[in-house]
């Protein structure tokens, strides 16, 4: 009879449950970051609000340094025996490519804390001071100014534990070594973020704007994923990667729910990494959302979502490469296409660089689609080298401002190297990086994964991509072009002198973004450590 | 091969019979006795509360606070139940489990008590 042997097994009683084994040492980094945000949480509950934003970015920092040390201790043993771990009953991969990504990720959320805690450039932090004040009325002017630094008018700290809770869900998600676990930290990782979206002092309907829809496409995506995993669950019996591809290794199973689990995942996984064409959400919150969450989730929400399509790709689904890389082909091209075409039009610095992502998010597809071990370290490489320079870049838009808060319009950066030379200076060598020009990460990391790519006779898509690299090329020439050699617009914006925090982070961005570039040997060698295992 | 899946088909006949079969029969042999409370979105149990006369029919927005704190200590229970339950061969591990989930809800609780969530107001 149909169904009667799981009837059976529902009624009959529970078997003794074995706890799982934990490599404590493995896991460790993800331990430290959650549990600290729990902490952090406690902070808000239970320190007086003066001293909470001293104490959260204490922890904060603290934090990311023993969650680095873990990470470091883990990696010397990892650097001596190269053995992968895999532990929590098979859900969590401590591999190769999840410790570099670890490593990234905890680097990235470094600076992006840094210009979140920032309190100088904007007076009081870029955080909203009340955000139960109705946008539009007195009290929210009031908060908006910030000017006087009283009680009512400093930013509140609740964006610090929200960032921890979002830093350790992407951890997870990218170490994810089935899909449920996948699903649950790529929730862990998206709510914190829906609401720091929300959360910006000025222009607060446009943060709550970016904040629903973000939060809207974002709970629709994460439909689109869960009835992808339901469908390859219906195909395989199991939910982990490694069992998915033997499923589909030789059998006779009908191919159909394989290929739509695959598709519906994809939609997913792609959606978190703004891959162009599911990339609709991805100008209107970057612009919308506070300028350093904003930088949050451009760099470290990419090194995520793109750490998890290696894994999906390269563990479950190898083994069919052929019959669903076409598809992925095609949506490497869309999104190029879509970055470098729409950036051409953009008014709007942050929405510019919001394109601008879009067009990297399909280099990086073009390099996670080789799946060979050259793609895997140029893409991760990749990654590494445009999470800093994209980070520093938002960190630098930070600091053009007019009496509105941020001046993002272009017209305003017009001339700007006239009034600040040293601001316009770092904000071009940014944009060359993110052109990819030599000497710059974004040179290495272009060549990095484009010859990846070639190696894997996919020449077709490396001419595309060389073709919309040159079309995007033009727009961030555009805007140096715009700094150096416009006359500046007379009611102009003024550049902020940085605090110690933005400072730090825009010079850690800089630096990286040189390093990489001039010699990134180092860096593609640890990227190349390690294969996933499962 | 489909062979199991015939009583399935039969019940969603069934189903779809019964549905429809007292949807078309029941204007034809029920009474017809019209009140008040017939026309009412919600025929059975109280009567739903009149909406706030101020402020264009919107609900105070503590509601939603109320909402949320009784959907977190819900799933709790949710999770509660079946540990209750299976408590016996789940074991120690079972039971840590089960403290740091409550622990980790209790942090939450503790950041809504000090910061006025439960504060009618």
């Amino acid at each position: 009879m149909l169904g009667g042997e799981a009837g059976v097994g529902v009624v009959a009683q529970v078997p003794h449950l074995q706890a799982p084994t934990v490599d404590y040492g493995a896991i460790a980094p993800v331990l430290i970051v959650l549990g600290a945000a729990c902490l952090s949480v406690l902070v808000e509950a239970f320190v007086a609000r003066s001293a909470r934003w001293s104490s959260q970015v204490a922890l904060t920092l603290l934090t990311l340094g023993a969650a680095g040390a873990a990470l470091g201790v883990h990696l010397y043993s990892f650097a001596a025996d190269g053995r992968n771990v895999v532990t929590l009953a098979g859900t969590i991969s401590v591999d190769g490519p999840a410790l570099f990504l670890w490593g990234t990720l905890l680097a990235l959320g470094l600076a992006a804390v840094l210009l979140i805690a920032d309190r100088s450039v904007e007076p009081g932090g870029a955080f909203s001071a009340d955000a139960a004040v109705r946008p539009g009325t007195a009290a929210d002017r009031a908060q908006a100014e910030g000017a006087v630094r009283t009680a009512e008018t400093v930013m509140q700290t609740e964006v610090f534990p929200l960032f921890l809770f979002s830093l350790g869900g992407m951890m997870v998600f990218l170490a994810a070594n089935d899909l449920l676990t996948m699903f649950v930290a790529l929730e862990v990782l998206s709510l914190p973020l829906y609401l720091m979206c929300g959360l910006a002092r000025r222009r607060r309907l446009l943060a709550q704007e970016a904040a629903v829809k973000y939060f809207l496409l974002g709970a629709f995506s994460s439909a689109f994923f869960l009835y992808g995993v339901a469908l390859l669950y219906g195909y395989a019996g199991s939910v982990s990667l490694a069992r998915i591809a033997e499923a589909s290794a030789g059998s006779n199973r009908p191919d159909m729910l394989l290929f739509c689990g695959l598709a519906l995942l994809m939609v997913g996984l792609l959606f978190k990494g703004s891959v162009g064409p599911f990339h609709t959400w991805t100008p209107d919150v970057y612009q919308g959302a506070a300028t350093p969450v904003t930088a949050f989730m451009a760099a470290c929400t990419k090194v995520a979502a793109f750490g998890a399509i290696l894994r999906v790709l390269t563990v479950a689904f190898e083994g069919t490469r052929w019959e669903w890389r076409g598809l992925l082909w095609a949506v490497a091209i869309a999104s190029m296409v879509i970055g470098a075409v729409l950036g051409l039009t953009q008014t709007d610095v942050k929405r510019m660089i919001a394109y601008s992502s879009v067009a990297h998010a399909g280099f990086l597809l073009v390099g996670a689609i080789a799946l060979t071990a050259q793609g895997l370290s140029g893409t991760m490489f990749y990654l590494l080298a445009y999470g800093f320079t994209t980070l520093a870049a938002f960190g630098v838009v930070t600091l053009v401002r007019n009496a509105d808060g941020e001046a993002t319009h272009l017209s305003q950066w017009a001339g700007l190297a006239k009034r600040s030379p040293l601001t316009a200076a770092v904000f071009a060598f940014l944009l060359f990086a993110l052109a990819g020009i030599p000497l710059t990460s974004g040179f290495t990391g272009k060549f990095a994964v484009f010859s990846a790519a070639l190696a894997d006779g996919m020449a077709p898509l490396v001419v595309i991509a060389l073709v919309a690299s040159a079309v995007a090329a033009f727009f961030y020439l555009r805007v140096v072009v715009l700094m150096y050699f416009s006359e500046p617009a007379i009611d102009g914006p003024t550049v902020s002198v940085p605090g110690a925090f933005t400072t730090a982070a825009i010079t850690l961005g800089v630096v990286v973004t040189l390093l990489l570039g001039v010699v990134p040997t180092f860096a593609l060698n640890w990227a190349a450590l390690g294969a996933f295992g499962s | 091969m489909l062979q199991p899946y015939v009583p399935l088909v039969l019940l969603l006949l069934l189903a779809g019979g019964f549905a429809v079969f007292s949807i078309v029969a029941a204007p034809h042999i029920g009474p017809r006795r019209y009140n008040r409370a017939k026309l009412d979105a919600y025929e059975c149990g109280i009567e739903p509360s009149p909406q706030p006369v101020a402020g264009a029919g919107r609900m105070p927005v503590a509601y939603y606070l109320t909402a949320m704190l009784f959907i977190l200590f819900d799933i709790e229970m949710v999770f509660l139940y079946p540990f209750a339950v299976a408590a016996d061969s789940l074991g120690i591990f079972g039971l840590v489990e089960i403290v740091l989930f409550i622990v980790t809800l209790g942090f939450a609780y503790a950041y809504v008590w000090r910061r006025g969530g439960l504060d009618w107001n």
